[in-house]
């Protein structure tokens, strides 16, 4: 008997568009479903119905939830809260927003025992966040319980709202990308508490993420969603060994993965949105695979495996083809060392966050600079960069050693080595266009006359595959990938020898990040241009780094080629790090947390 | 990974810091008073040297038009009015400090006697008012925010935005002219109240008075609640509390109330101190007994150290009213007295 049912859901955004529709899907008991897919898919909507909730501004217009036996969109407004916390109940993307910042942990748990079962006593409401905050391996001091959210760290914080969604024992866990912007040991800690929940409790959760590796991970079976539809669902295994959508191929390709180094494969377009869908199959457009009758009609969904569906006029070819995904080539780093920041220590106010820190690029290499959060890889880069000024030590480019601020820079050095920061969402200025953004540093650098500009500014958008007319609009008309895009083309203009990249598709889709992490890769091959890529993610690193450095509290603790560092690590920093991010291909060994 | 690794990363401890938390927020307070008191200083300059270039001479102004010159001569000596500017200020200053504002020109009576009344009763109209028009404007706030784009929230708009458009005085006349004199004659228009007397014990003199004050004030604090309201019910903590099923009353008074609170703390302190100043033209208006009226009538007179005391009481209510809500906003913000 299934924990929830899901029939024919609609969710409709104001003017009729639908986010979500016709949506079906079974949970069944201790089952983990996962719901992957990119931004914009749904995925969300469809996690937050399950509590009879739509963010503001959209609205479930058809087809019925069951959970248990209870239809819960027909239900009136006490009923369904009543619902909402005891019998399913919800886990954020981001704690630290969703927890309110002005209470007590401890309170904001023991309201969720108070608002559903007044009769609880007080010392049994303790007891039970007691034992709510142990299953998830939180302490429970009368001081921890005590704190404030901002006392926690992230990843307590994500703790705190797991063990407030499993105090009353629901019967149904919704988690909303529970682990995005957590690093890779926390993330793994949170997904051994969510298989021990299920297996101790047969809690049933509905697993909301991006991230394939994680589904591969933590799901028993998952669903990928494509514009609102289902394009694909099954039991993990079958559906990431022959996937029977294009889509979810695509989706496979463009994954780096920690345990081979191969080209992450793009996927042209961009995901339809509400309003801008096609006829037939609304993936047609972007497919390798259509054929005639995608473009228009109803698109059926076929058997392939027992559980196994997909929606694709020619699933059964799709299954059957292996997915090409070439070795990408790999040019030899040049023999001289083009930028060497030797015995780096810095500080942020008194602390010091960086302790004596080498680092060399050669000409042509691409160096992956590896940490999580807190472990200094920002800082070092912003060393280099002459941002961070506070720092003893040398950073020297072609032999000729540079001041510590920017600012007192030669101009020639100031070119030469360009940044690209993590967000694109606040990294360009929202008042100036494309054209000006890009074109600022060519009048800086190079004294450019206005025909130059304009020639300019086409050239390092078309490089970075935009297209010449997005000169004139402003940042915020375009996407993520697009900002992205803006910012390496602002970079690539200066010539620059070094590029610094801060994380620079973590706040993107995957295949947007394929598609980033292969532009980089080609800029390299064809421009020689030598890359530091700050990042936490080890799948990344293995497919785009030559060497890799890998910094803990500041320190680093091991370095050396790719290969040899992911293969056989010698630090027991690094692997640790390996052994908890989840591959595709590798399946993990979480131990559930008892 | 096994269970010990995960329960040991679980205990780990950010340092508990209450201590210092506490030292460190003693340590602010007390920062923040003495910058209080350096922003007093700093105005009794102004006031002092403004005081100062104002037209006209006390000695001349108590002793009339037909004083000969010796005579004024001979009192501005008694008065010290010959000294350096720095020696006067100093001495004023030195005085104001320990209580003493001088002599009033005009009544030859120490100004604390004089201004001491009116600055009870100017005190007790601030505080009626502040007890209606905050609890009123947060309900209006919130009544607006939870009703967001509906007719009740876009019928309290247009009346708050209208009652802002017009000044105190005109808000006041009219209501004069409703309950006192045309239409209903049920208040009395003014408020005299003779001196020493408590303003509380005249009844239904203060009712208009508090009236068009707490008009006054509602649509800006209102409209101030409902808008923090309407961030705080955007947030993510409050869709959070929804979806664990919370109740809408505790939403509302502990998820949402408590963090809107903040903007209408230092709404509040700002509208108060604006009172306490701007409540000139209502005390005219009514003829109030209060700091006001004192004010009108010691300007007319030139009686300089009273304009002064008055004035520095304006300012130091600014100071105060300002510090009392940063004090109560970071009781409210854990954040900013937590480490």
């Amino acid at each position: 008997m299934a924990v929830a049912t899901i029939n024919s859901l609609r969710v409709e955004i104001p003017g009729g568009l639908d986010v979500v529709d016709g949506l079906s899907l079974e949970i069944g008991p201790g089952e983990v479903l996962a719901l992957v897919g990119e931004s914009g898919s749904g995925k969300t909507t469809i996690g937050t119905s399950m509590l009879a909730h739509a963010r503001s501004g959209a609205r479930i217009t058809d087809g019925t939830i069951t959970i248990g036996e209870t239809e819960i969109l027909e239900l009136a407004a006490e009923p369904q809260r009543a619902l909402r916390g005891k019998t399913i109940a919800y886990v954020p993307q981001e704690p630290a927003a969703a927890l309110n910042p002005s209470i007590r942990i401890g309170r904001q748990l023991e309201e969720v025992i108070f608002d559903h079962e007044r009769h609880v006593s007080r010392a049994q409401r303790r007891a039970r966040v007691e034992s709510a905050l142990r299953d998830v391996g939180l302490p429970v001091t009368d001081e921890f319980i005590s704190r404030y959210p901002h006392q926690l760290s992230g990843g307590q914080q994500q703790r705190v709202t797991i063990a407030m969604a499993i105090i009353l024992a629901p019967r149904l866990l919704v988690m909303d990308e529970p682990t995005t912007g957590l690093d890779v040991t926390t993330q793994a800690r949170i997904l051994a508490i969510v298989r021990t929940l299920c297996r101790d409790h047969g809690i049933a959760v509905l697993y909301v993420t991006h991230d394939l590796a994680v589904v591969r991970e933590i799901a028993d079976r998952v669903i990928v969603l494509y514009a609102g539809r289902v394009a694909e669902s099954g039991p993990v295994e079958d559906v990431f060994q022959q996937p029977g959508h294009p889509y979810t191929q695509a989706l496979l390709g463009a994954v780096p993965d920690i345990s081979e180094r191969a080209s992450l494969v793009q996927i042209p377009g961009r995901a339809a949105r509400p309003g801008e869908r096609p006829s037939g199959c609304f993936f047609h457009p972007r497919c390798p695979m259509r054929i005639e009758r995608c473009e228009s009609g109803e698109v059926p969904t076929i058997r392939l495996g027992t559980a196994h569906h997909a929606c694709c006029h020619r699933a059964e070819r799709v299954a059957q083809s292996e997915p090409r995904r070439p070795a990408p080539t790999r040019l030899p780093k040049g023999a001289e060392v083009l930028l060497a920041a030797s015995r780096i220590t810095a500080s942020h106010g008194r602390t010091e966050v960086l302790h004596d820190v080498s680092l060399t690029v050669h000409e042509r290499e691409c160096v992956a600079l590896v940490g999580e959060s807190g472990s200094g890889k920002t800082t070092l880069s912003q060393c280099i960069i002459g941002l961070h000024e506070r720092y003893t030590g040398t950073v020297v480019l072609r032999d000729r050693p540079l001041a510590s601020s920017v600012r007192e820079r030669p101009k020639d050095a100031r070119r030469a080595i360009q940044y690209i920061f993590q967000s694109p969402y606040n990294s360009l200025n929202p008042r100036r266009t494309v054209g000006e953004i890009v074109a600022l540093p060519l009048r800086v650098f190079f004294g450019s006359s206005h025909r130059e500009l304009h020639a300019g500014v086409r050239d390092a958008l078309e490089r970075v595959g935009l297209s010449a007319a997005l000169a004139a609009y402003y940042p915020d008309q375009l996407s993520g990938g697009e900002r992205q895009r803006v910012s390496i083309a602002r970079a690539l203009v200066c010539r620059p020898e070094v590029l610094i990249c801060d994380e620079v598709t973590s706040a993107l889709d995957v295949s947007v990040q394929a598609a980033i992490v292969e532009l980089l890769r080609g800029l390299q091959a064809e421009n020689g241009l030598s890359l530091v890529f700050v990042t936490h993610n080890l799948a990344l690193v293995r497919n785009i780094a030559d060497e890799v450095v890998v910094l803990a509290d500041g320190r680093l603790v091991e370095r050396g080629d790719t290969a040899s560092v992911l293969d056989a690590p010698r630090d027991p920093y690094t692997k640790q790090l390996i052994a908890d991010t989840p591959s595709i291909k590798r399946v993990g060994d979480i131990t559930p947390v008892s | 990974m096994d269970d010990a690794t995960v329960l040991a990363a679980g205990a780990e401890t950010i340092p508990r810091e209450a201590e210092t938390a506490g030292r460190h927020r003693s340590r602010w307070i007390l920062r923040r008073g003495l910058f209080g008191l350096f922003t007093l200083l700093v105005i009794s300059i102004l006031i002092f040297f403004a005081t100062h270039v104002l037209p006209g001479n006390a000695a001349q102004a108590i002793l009339g038009h037909t004083a000969t010159p010796a005579r004024v001569h001979q009192l501005e000596r008694q008065l010290g009015l010959d000294r350096s500017i720095l020696a006067q200020y100093w001495t004023w200053l030195s005085n104001a400090v320990r209580g003493h504002f001088g002599s009033s020109l005009a009544a030859n009576e120490p100004v604390t006697t004089l201004i001491g009344s009116p600055l009870v009763n100017t005190l007790v109209l601030l505080g009626l008012t502040a007890l209606i028009a905050v609890p009123v404007s947060l309900a209006v706030g919130v009544l607006a925010a939870t009703r967001q784009n509906g007719p009740l929230d876009a019928g309290i708009s247009a009346v708050s935005i209208t009652l802002a458009a017009l000044p105190e005085f005109v808000i006041g006349i009219v209501l004069v002219t409703l309950f006192a004199t045309q239409v209903l004659k049920l208040l009395p228009s003014v408020a005299l109240i003779p001196p020493g007397q408590d303003p509380l014990s005249s009844g239904t003199a203060m009712i208009l008075p508090v009236a068009t004050l707490t008009l006054a004030v509602i649509p800006y604090l209102s409209r101030l609640v409902r808008g923090s309201m309407i961030d705080v019910l955007g947030s993510e903590y409050v869709t959070m509390a929804r979806l664990k099923g919370l109740r809408p009353r505790t939403i509302l008074v502990r998820h949402v109330l408590r963090n809107a609170l903040v903007p209408a703390i230092q709404g509040t302190a700002l509208s108060l101190a604006y009172l306490l100043g701007g409540v000139v033209t209502i005390e005219y208006l009514f003829a109030y007994p209060g700091l006001g009226s004192a004010l009108i009538a010691a300007a007319g007179e030139r009686d300089v150290p009273v304009i002064q005391a008055i004035c520095l009481i304006f300012a130091a209510g600014y100071v105060i009213f300002n510090m009392i809500a940063d004090l109560l906003t970071i009781y409210v913000t854990p954040r900013l007295r937590t480490q």
